[in-house]
């Protein structure tokens, strides 16, 4: 029996050859947490579901906050997409976004389509805001747009719809399926939030094309991806399942969260 | 003391005594699991901006930044390099560039410190957020138990008899001179304290100040800690302390009987010193 028992020595020697290993070549170990769709990850995920049920208890209507004027320091900065080269986006901007429409469909009662001008001439709303991106960076600007629940009363959803989905010009690369476009959506609660809105303007100028010309939308209790830019087109559904890949937007389909208030 | 603290005597040692309950022991190794992996998959959560800023937001235009990781060239070729409060540092291989000669790669951590191993923001994010349940959750469970089961008052709380001796417990613990008795020793106490209670508390804190929905629910957590990026500031550096805890914590097992110590926190008993070898602790 006391053969079994190691010395206080060989505990030592196992205990730090084993701490040592762990950390360092450790870590490719759990490098199956990052499969997409594999079982522990998706035990993982569930935590998720568990902060967005939370979050949205504690949050309720509050606004994200709005900062002074002073704080606008330096120009919003441009990540991701930042010059779309879809023809029909091309085609836009060529003419200064003249012709631009952005529609709206679904599962609304009177589908419709704006122009520039008349999101424009719709009430407005600015915000000093703060843009977290999931990197881990911010940056304050000043967002000038339409609130999306004006244009929601006007194309009234309907019971069924539970979430917009927001289509983009912004072409990712190509699938299998031809070209992957970016896309996002948002459930009812941030739809219909008051610092929701189509910005089409940017810390007092027109909203740039680095930044979203010529509408991008904002979500401001959520992350970054979360603000899609180049919207033409948003979508009333019942579910995200057969859009794109499933997840409710494209860094959703590469194993981001959907919700991203944290 | 409790009659749940049972003494068994044996012949050569002091009496081995119950000293850790269940709720103290289950919820010890829930936490040694869960901060390892929330220390690597935030490692890896860093790498995607691996600089730090004060103030709400992170300068492009101007700079506020107190701690940045990058790669650099050099007429000897790529080095890692660490800038902490505008000094720098060469930490080739380690921060800023690691890797072989013939694969350097430009990261923060190097891919031994992080889960994934490789790039994946994504996976770090799934990670985190889920321990951060799990330590916040355990955190809860002993909280109560430890308030019910007195764990609380009489092993963490200071007396004022624990300040009078922190000159001589120092000293013991310098010369590695340890008194193995049912209560914990004033640096124990104090350590444990700062873990919980101001440690932990913060770390968690400024982990909800970096979400911006609880930005907008709790907007005071802006204003205590000075900002988003400033909250993401302290919660690295509240990382850096767990961090040091954690290498003291491992030193002073081995430093004081690692098979005593490990005993103590699997079974709950722990083996005292002799009565004529304890000084007299209550």
């Amino acid at each position: 029996m006391s053969k079994t028992i190691l010395s206080r020595r060989q505990l030592l020697c196992a205990g730090a050859a084993g701490a040592s290993s762990l950390v360092l070549g450790g870590c490719d170990v759990f490098n199956f947490l990052g499969k997409r769709g594999g079982t522990v990850r998706d035990i993982l995920l569930t935590a998720n579901d568990l902060t967005y049920h939370v979050q949205r208890l504690l949050i309720g209507d509050a606004l994200a906050r709005e900062y002074a004027e002073t704080e606008i320091r330096q120009a919003q900065k441009p990540n991701g997409s930042i010059d779309p080269q879809s023809p029909d986006y091309l085609a836009l901007k060529t003419n200064g976004f003249a012709d631009y429409r952005l529609a709206i469909k679904g599962l609304v009662e009177t589908p419709k389509s704006y122009s520039l001008d008349e999101l424009r001439n719709m009430p407005s709303r600015a915000q000093i805001t703060r843009h977290d991106c999931v990197e881990g960076w911010s940056c304050i600007a000043k967002w000038t747009g339409t609130p999306l629940w004006v244009v929601l009363d006007e194309v009234k959803l309907r019971s069924a719809a539970r979430y917009l989905v927001f289509h983009c010009y912004d072409n990712m690369g190509s699938g299998s399926s031809g070209p992957t476009y970016y896309y996002e959506s948002c459930d009812l609660v941030d739809a219909r939030h008051p610092q929701t809105i189509l910005a089409y303007g940017l810390n007092d100028q027109v909203l740039p094309v680095s930044n979203g010309a010529p509408i991008r939308v904002r979500i401001e209790r959520q992350l970054g991806y979360k603000q899609p830019k180049y919207v033409h087109t948003i979508e009333a559904v019942s579910s995200f399942a057969r859009i794109g890949g499933g997840k409710g937007g494209y860094w959703e389909d590469r194993g981001y969260e959907w919700y991203a208030g944290i | 003391m409790a009659s749940s603290e049972g003494h068994r005597q044996s012949k050569s040692n002091g009496p081995l005594v119950y000293r850790q309950s269940v709720w103290t022991r289950v919820t010890h190794w829930i936490w040694a699991i869960s901060l390892f992996f929330l220390l690597l998959s935030g490692l890896q959560i860093f790498n995607a901006r691996p600089t730090l800023y004060i103030g709400q937001q992170s300068g492009f235009g101007f700079d506020n930044s107190v701690l940045t990781m990058t790669a650099v060239n050099t007429p000897d070729g790529p080095r890692g390099r660490t800038s902490i409060l505008g000094l720098e540092f060469n930490t080739t291989g380690v921060f800023g560039l690691s890797g072989t000669t013939e694969d350097p790669q430009v990261r923060g951590f190097p891919a031994a410190l992080t889960i994934p191993s490789y790039r994946d923001l994504a996976t770090g994010r799934v990670v985190h957020f889920f321990f951060a349940w799990v330590l916040v959750g355990t955190l809860f469970v002993w909280f109560l138990a430890s308030l019910m089961n007195g764990h609380l008052s009489r092993d963490l709380r200071l007396t004022g008899r624990d300040l009078a001796h922190l000159p001589q417990d120092v000293a013991d613990h310098a010369r590695l001179r340890f008194h193995h008795t049912r209560q914990y020793n004033v640096l124990q106490k104090l350590s444990y304290s700062i873990v919980f209670f101001v440690l932990f508390p913060l770390i968690v804190l400024t982990g909800l100040t970096m979400s911006p929905g609880m930005d907008a629910a709790w907007p005071w957590l802006l204003d205590l800690f000075g900002g988003r990026q400033t909250a993401r500031t302290i919660h690295f550096i509240t990382m850096t302390l767990l961090v040091l805890f954690f290498l003291v914590h491992i030193a002073m097992v081995f430093a004081a009987g690692p098979i005593n110590e490990l005993r103590s926190m699997i079974t709950g008993w722990y083996r005292t010193d002799p009565e004529s070898k304890s000084r007299s602790a209550s």
